[in-house]
């Protein structure tokens, strides 16, 4: 299992990354961490003619606070996030998500835009953008556009991105001081890809929720945001009924598919125990500091 | 053909500069170009750790580089560790547990091992169990594996207490 032969380029700017996919277009691939793409590339399921490495692209290695913001360069790895004293302090529910991507080994390696651009439905940062209400800098030679996350996933494995497209920073919005939050995942090993995950922040500063985000990943065709859920929460104070009716609306909006590994109805049930598990961790969790 | 990349490296403290093409993985590289045959290759697509290497300081799949990502890299692999008179503790407390078979899994087990032992606390056998859960093994049942973690993780808590 080796890969086809390429081409190899190894830009240090951004701009040269940019002229480079616009030369090229959907003959290059971007290498960032290649956690992915590597392996699609050794079972020569892909043959790109050009890989443009951006490892040394010093421009897209940051992650700082701004204000309620987190900034995250594109070139970002899962490690750094886990280990961050900012995630640990700010964005608890990130460092667990991280804990929970594959290893320590492919974690030291893989890039949050590249687990974004690859966009798979069952992978932990795809779900934390959508939870964080992300906002995906994407830049081309012709300039540069946000996207929402809401609006990024399209389908498994695709994105809105076009071939000539760089994520250069992704923007996450952090959740005030003292907020609930909770991830929970059910896999069949650790470091598997999920059957199903949870995660919430929450606001309940007297014990009624002032403001809950909820997301749901490999249940869906994309990750998803649980609006309906979130509607249904705000404003109230959490009793056994409300949490019960949280988790019937769960188990109902995600339209899960049965593939080797586990059924949609397997899907369907655990949505509903991680959705149920999630919220009351994370009204619990609430006014508590973060560890 | 591809042009060839000229690459500099630095494997277990020795420089080695080398033609490569592009697509040569990180795991030939070592095996073949270097003849540091210790770095196992099992599936080849990251999922069973038998190539993990360490990579300026972080583990990492060398099935999953590649050779010209290494240029100006300092790496270590196993051969790095011990020599037969001289095991690293790491690999005294793995013989003397009896935390090998076959040996298959046993270098890319002792990088991924070098790695957690200095960024997680491995307090207890289920962590141990967690950082070691990209590495399969197919004889030990990874009992005796956990023991000698556990071991040299206890041992150097200690020292630093």
């Amino acid at each position: 299992m080796k890969p086809a032969p390429f081409e190899y380029a190894r830009p240090e700017t951004v701009e040269e990354v940019l002229s480079i996919l616009a030369e090229h277009g959907d003959e290059a691939k971007i290498l960032a961490g290649g956690q992915s793409l590597v392996p699609l590339l050794n079972f020569r399921m892909l043959r790109p003619a050009i890989l443009v490495d951006v490892n040394r692209v010093a421009a897209l290695d940051f992650l700082e606070v701004d204000g309620d913001i987190l900034r995250v360069g594109a070139l970002t790895r899962h490690l750094s996030l886990e280990l961050s004293d900012a995630v640990r302090t700010r964005l608890p529910v990130l460092r667990r998500a991280m804990e929970h991507v594959a290893h320590v080994a492919i974690r030291s390696r893989g890039t949050i835009g590249g687990s974004l651009s690859h966009a798979d439905p069952a992978a932990e940062l795809p779900m934390m953008a959508r939870l964080l209400d992300a906002r995906i800098h994407v830049r081309n030679s012709g300039g540069e556009r946000v996207v929402d996350a809401a609006d990024f996933f399209l389908a498994p494995l695709t994105t809105s991105l076009e071939p000539e497209d760089l994520v250069t920073e992704v923007r996450l919005s952090l959740p005030p001081q003292g907020s609930g939050w909770a991830f929970e995942e059910y896999a069949q090993r650790s470091g598997d890809f999920a059957f199903a995950a949870v995660s919430a922040v929450v606001e309940a500063p007297e014990g009624r929720i002032e403001d809950i985000r909820l997301a749901a990943m490999g249940v869906d065709e994309t990750p998803v945001r649980l609006d309906a859920i979130e509607e249904e929460l705000r404003g109230r104070v959490l009793d056994g009924r409300l949490v019960d009716g949280a988790v019937e609306l769960a188990r109902q909006s995600v339209n899960p598919n049965t593939d080797l590994k586990a059924s949609a109805e397997h899907r369907r049930h655990l949505m509903g125990v991680l959705t149920r598990r999630v919220i009351t961790q994370a009204v619990g969790r609430t006014g508590k500091a973060a560890a | 053909m591809n042009a060839r990349e000229r690459i500099v490296t630095t494997v277990n403290g020795r420089r080695y500069e080398r033609e490569v093409e592009p697509r040569m993985l990180l795991t030939d590289f070592l095996r073949r170009e270097l003849g540091l045959t210790g770095t196992h290759v099992g599936c080849e697509h990251g999922v069973c750790g038998a190539c993990t290497v360490i990579v300026d300081g972080h583990s990492a799949r060398a099935c999953l580089c590649f050779a010209v990502q290494a240029h100006g890299s300092e790496i270590r692999t196993v051969e790095g560790l011990g020599t037969a008179d001289a095991l690293s503790d790491l690999q005294e407390a793995f013989r003397k547990h009896h935390a090998l078979q076959c040996g298959f899994c046993t270098p890319g087990m002792l990088m991924t091992c070098v790695d957690v032992l200095e960024k997680y606390p491995l307090a207890d056998e289920h962590e141990i169990r967690e950082a070691l859960s990209g590495n399969l093994c197919r004889c030990t049942g990874y009992e005796h594996i956990v023991r000698a973690v556990a071991e040299v993780a206890n041992k150097r808590r200690s020292e630093r207490a």
